[in-house]
């Protein structure tokens, strides 16, 4: 088993036939993942990658029964392509454009709140489901299944544990991007409570980074509902106060945001919290097989 | 996006906000025409500059003739304010907000933020107008008072008028701040605000809610629909580097260090930062050359790291994803070619084409550190920059 997406799920492309999209589709097809759908306003009826292209979310779903979408659409016009596939009743839709006005977020946020779609993202590498599913930009190779969740708001730092969680020998039951924004669709919480019901998940990793509360939010989310082990790691320890390194929600703002809260938060809450991006694979190692 | 008072204060007009009437100069010849346009003999000269504390650092004055407001202008353009919020370089002033008096009779907090926790547009007030909201956070929390806006439904009147009653204020107030209240929550959302804020609001001793500062920070990603927030960009204030490595799509933070670094991923770079703090080193920058990098933005990213003389070691750490090893590598020798490396160089690659990358670098004969993983290249780093002192 896994999480949100596996061998059997139908995934649509909104954005299909941009470079972004027809990059990573191409990517995604050869990985196996049952990309069954383009959406493209205007290109209705043509084929691109050997797949329909639709004018609309409704009717790809309709023609193809897809229940996943992915967007590469640029950021100007993404709130809309969201909006189109909440509408639409999609179950999960992944977002993995950068850039996204913070306002049309929150505006995002209210409609998925009266709705029972999922939102990945945005400004994330995706969700991959190794050797099922395979729905980002995330470089394929390094993934093995297995047994080890991994959630992570940054993209490199999440194939840095991912590549580590294989080299020590284990594999990942599922990895979801949640992104670098200050406004996520999705929250560390509603990952680690999927991975902590799914039966083929023992472990949880988790990457954080400076900025917000989320982290210190989910520590309490570990302590009070789950039971299996949560290593966790925190970027930008050496961030200065008050600057956005890279990623929009990455700033200590009014002192609050600190790597050091993070840590202090998790550590209270049981968590194998590790302060060494080298040792996240140690660590993991340490807990599996004791 | 910071904006300077003048400008945030030109928006409030716009939006019916009152505010005092004022002028701003970029030279002390425009001085006297300034104040013979706002009128009355007796005005504040503010130095425009993105941070806080201005007063505090000298950099706010009554100024109660024409030659007090030409001296104050000279004395500042052109230098640099230092204040508790900024580092020692401090930030320039190139221009001179010059203001009309307002008679206090009390000081009052308002400002609206984009609140992460509850995925909203809050107003906060204070009674403790002229503090920082963050040391009212800490020092008294209750004196907050919150209003969270719905982002469907948008800022309602009553919320306003109830922020009003709590903060004691009397009949004619209470209208002028709910519609203060109304017009700043309009403003934040049709210029994608990411902080509005109004320290101090006050109340003049004619009664009237008035506001006597502004503050405001633009959204960074919704620039693309803000063209005229656009020209408002003021370059000086910004780190020089920062801004030359924003043209090349790079996105790179000063620090205090002498270990340089080029990451890709924001997060992957933060990560590096901390390896090298831990194994005993100091980084000297934040630098993620993003996902859109090419050979030729590899090298503008060496020349950025090594116009710091502070530089010892530069580290390389690219863990291929959408990035390909191969084309870092060619922009690492290209930039050898170009600018000429005195220090030495550590180079981790994984992922996307990383044994082309690592092959490429051996064949080009330079003396390039190649390190076999992460740990081992943030300990070369630290150990070449601690030889190379």
């Amino acid at each position: 088993m896994s999480i949100l997406v596996d061998r059997s799920t139908k995934v649509l492309c909104q954005g299909l036939t941009g470079s972004q999209g027809t990059l990573h589709s191409t990517q995604a097809l050869a990985y196996g993942t049952k990309l069954v759908a383009g959406v493209t306003p205007g290109r209705g009826g043509s084929e691109h990658l050997g797949l329909p292209v639709f004018d609309t979310v409704r009717d790809a779903i309709d023609s193809t029964g897809a229940t996943v979408s992915v967007i590469y659409v640029p950021a100007p016009f993404c709130l809309d392509s969201i909006f189109e596939s909440i509408e639409a009743g999609l179950d999960l839709v992944v977002c993995i454009t950068e850039g996204i006005p913070t306002l049309d977020m929150l505006r995002a946020k209210a409609l998925l709140n009266r709705t029972n779609t999922r939102l990945v993202g945005p400004n994330c590498p995706g969700v991959i489901t190794p050797g099922e599913c395979k729905i980002g930009i995330m470089p394929a190779e390094i993934h093995k299944s297995g047994n080890v969740g991994v959630v992570s708001r940054s993209g490199t730092l999440t194939y840095e544990a991912v590549k580590q969680i294989t080299d020590h020998g284990f594999g990942q039951s599922t990895c979801v991007g949640i992104g670098g924004d200050p406004i996520p669709g999705t929250h560390f919480i509603d990952v680690i409570e999927l991975f902590e019901g799914d039966s083929e998940t023992d472990a949880i990793v988790m990457v954080g980074e400076i900025g917000g509360t989320a982290e210190e939010e989910t520590a309490d989310f570990i302590k009070q509902h789950v039971s299996k082990p949560v290593i966790a790691y925190i970027a930008g320890a050496t961030a200065p106060k008050g600057k956005r390194m890279g990623h929009a929600g990455a700033i200590i703002a009014g002192g609050k945001g600190t790597a050091e809260e993070k840590y202090a938060a998790l550590d209270a809450a049981g968590a194998h919290t590790v302060r060494n991006l080298a040792h996240i694979g140690d660590a993991l190692s340490q807990v599996l097989r004791s | 996006m910071n904006l300077h008072e003048y400008q945030a204060k030109a928006l409030f007009h716009e939006y019916g906000l009152p505010v005092s009437t004022g002028q701003v100069v970029q030279s002390t010849n425009d001085v006297p025409q300034a104040l013979a346009e706002i009128g009355g003999d007796s005005w504040v000269a503010k130095v425009q500059v993105h941070t806080g504390g201005r007063g505090k650092a000298g950099g706010v004055k009554l100024v109660s003739s024409v030659d007090a407001a030409r001296e104050f202008t000279s004395a500042w353009l052109g230098k640099r304010l230092v204040t508790h919020q900024t580092d020692s370089e401090g930030q320039q002033v190139s221009s001179i907000y010059f203001e009309s008096l307002t008679d206090i009779a009390r000081e009052i907090y308002l400002g609206a933020v984009i609140d992460r926790a509850c995925q909203s547009v809050v107003v906060m007030a204070s009674t403790e107008g002229g503090v920082e909201i963050e040391t009212v956070a800490e020092e008294s929390p209750e004196k907050i008072i919150r209003a969270t806006i719905d982002p469907s439904i948008g800022a309602q009147a009553f919320q306003g008028r109830a922020m009003a009653y709590q903060l004691g204020l009397e009949k004619n107030q209470v209208r002028q701040f709910a519609s203060i209240f109304l017009n700043l929550c309009r403003l934040f959302h049709e210029h994608d605000c990411a902080l509005v804020e109004v320290n101090p609001l006050v109340v003049t001793k004619a009664g009237d809610v008035h506001c006597l500062d502004a503050k405001i920070n633009i959204d960074s990603n919704a620039i693309f629909r803000q063209p005229k927030l656009d020209e408002l960009r003021d370059p000086t204030q910004e780190d020089p580097r920062e801004e030359h490595a924003a043209k090349f799509k790079l996105s790179y933070v000063a620090m205090d260090g002498n270990i340089g670094c080029m990451v890709n991923g924001a997060g992957l770079a933060m990560g590096t930062m901390d390896l090298v703090k831990l194994y005993g080193g100091s980084p000297a920058n934040f630098l993620d050359v993003g996902g859109g990098v090419n050979t030729a933005s590899v090298a503008e990213a060496f020349k950025i790291i090594l116009s710091d003389p502070q530089v010892r070691a530069v580290l390389i750490n690219i863990f291929g994803g959408i990035v390909s090893c191969a084309v870092i590598a060619e922009g690492i020798v290209e930039a050898y070619r170009e600018v000429g490396v005195s220090v030495p160089v550590i180079v981790r690659f994984d992922g996307n084409n990383a044994d082309e990358g690592r092959e490429f670098l051996r064949a080009s004969g330079l003396a390039i550190i190649a390190a076999d993983t992460l740990q081992d290249a943030a300990q070369k780093s630290v150990e070449a920059a601690r030889t190379q002192q």
